[in-house]
């Protein structure tokens, strides 16, 4: 398979996760949104590690998931601890942080 | 059949990510997640990264969606209210979305990378597998993996102390836990008396 088609694939996951976070409000399906993202990254990531044939790239996508995975630990506290508050979880109400 | 297992990856990567935008069940969500994660991990082995795609399956699939689903079980999946501040969000958006993938697919598309349009070097076996990432990891690395490593210690503490149960009944954390759980109630019904009144001072 072409290299393109990964790549190309990469920026169509990438665009359906940003469309993700635009439209929806519960704070965990952007989360998940994010996660999209950031996978899109990594298969973009290793496409080029392959077309040069170098696998410094693969390190790069691993850092990328730790980095995910900080993100996710960090993001599903902050929704826990919201929840504790009995505050709404949706971002449109969470809004006081708005200036 | 390389291919074929292309498409058959692409298809399901593509699908569960859609799934994971218009399922409005959270829970469903998480689990289209979780096909998307394995065509990935597809995806990677066709690239011949087998480290990547077992640590994508391993790490994600594994630990990151086990997460999700405690959350989403404890915070319950409720529907998302019809309430929209913007007008016509529910449109706008998707229209962004594509505007993004147009603008991405013309940068691909005309870039002047010539290697793009091939399958990529002949690589030798042992391209990808556990043992060169390690020592790539651990030799080349070793900077970026001890901070990686650092970041995750200081995830985990954040997490605890985000999401710590803080009890109301003991002695010495009464004081504490009273303020912390009193303070966004008053901060959340001060700011709206205020602009009035600072606002008819000068009128």
């Amino acid at each position: 398979m072409n290299i393109e088609w990964y790549v190309v694939l990469s920026s169509l996951l990438f665009a359906v996760g940003a469309m993700g976070i635009l439209i929806r409000r519960s704070p965990v399906v952007i989360l998940l949104c994010l996660e999209l993202m950031l996978n899109a990254g990594n298969l973009a990531l290793v496409a080029f590690s392959r077309m040069v044939g170098n696998q410094q790239g693969q390190v790069f996508a691993i850092v990328v998931m730790v980095v995910a995975a900080c993100e996710v630990v960090v993001g599903l506290g902050l929704i826990v601890a919201i929840f504790r508050r009995k505050l709404p979880l949706d971002v449109d109400e969470l809004r006081e942080l708005r200036g | 059949m390389e291919a074929v297992l292309f498409f058959i990856a692409a298809i399901g990567a593509l699908g569960g990510a859609i799934g994971v935008v218009a399922l409005r069940n959270p829970f469903y969500s998480v689990l289209a997640l979780i096909v998307h994660l394995f065509s990935l991990a597809v995806l990677f082995l066709l690239l011949s990264s087998a480290f990547v795609a077992a640590a994508q399956v391993v790490v994600y699939a594994g630990a990151v969606m086990v997460l999700y689903v405690f959350v989403v079980a404890y915070v319950g999946g409720g529907e998302e209210s019809a309430w929209e501040p913007i007008p016509g969000q529910q449109f706008i958006a998707p229209l962004l979305g594509v505007a993004i993938f147009v603008e991405l697919a013309i940068a691909v598309l005309s870039s002047a990378l010539l290697a793009l349009g091939t399958d990529g070097p002949a690589v030798k076996a042992g391209f990808g597998d556990p043992a060169a990432i390690g020592h790539l990891l651990l030799e080349k690395f070793l900077v970026p993996f001890e901070a990686s490593s650092i970041l995750l210690l200081l995830a985990a503490v954040g997490a605890i102390v985000l999401a710590a149960r803080r009890e109301p009944s003991r002695g010495v954390g009464r004081g504490s836990s009273e303020h912390s759980s009193e303070a966004p109630a008053e901060r959340s019904e001060d700011p709206r008396p205020t602009p009035s009144h600072a606002g008819g001072v000068p009128s």
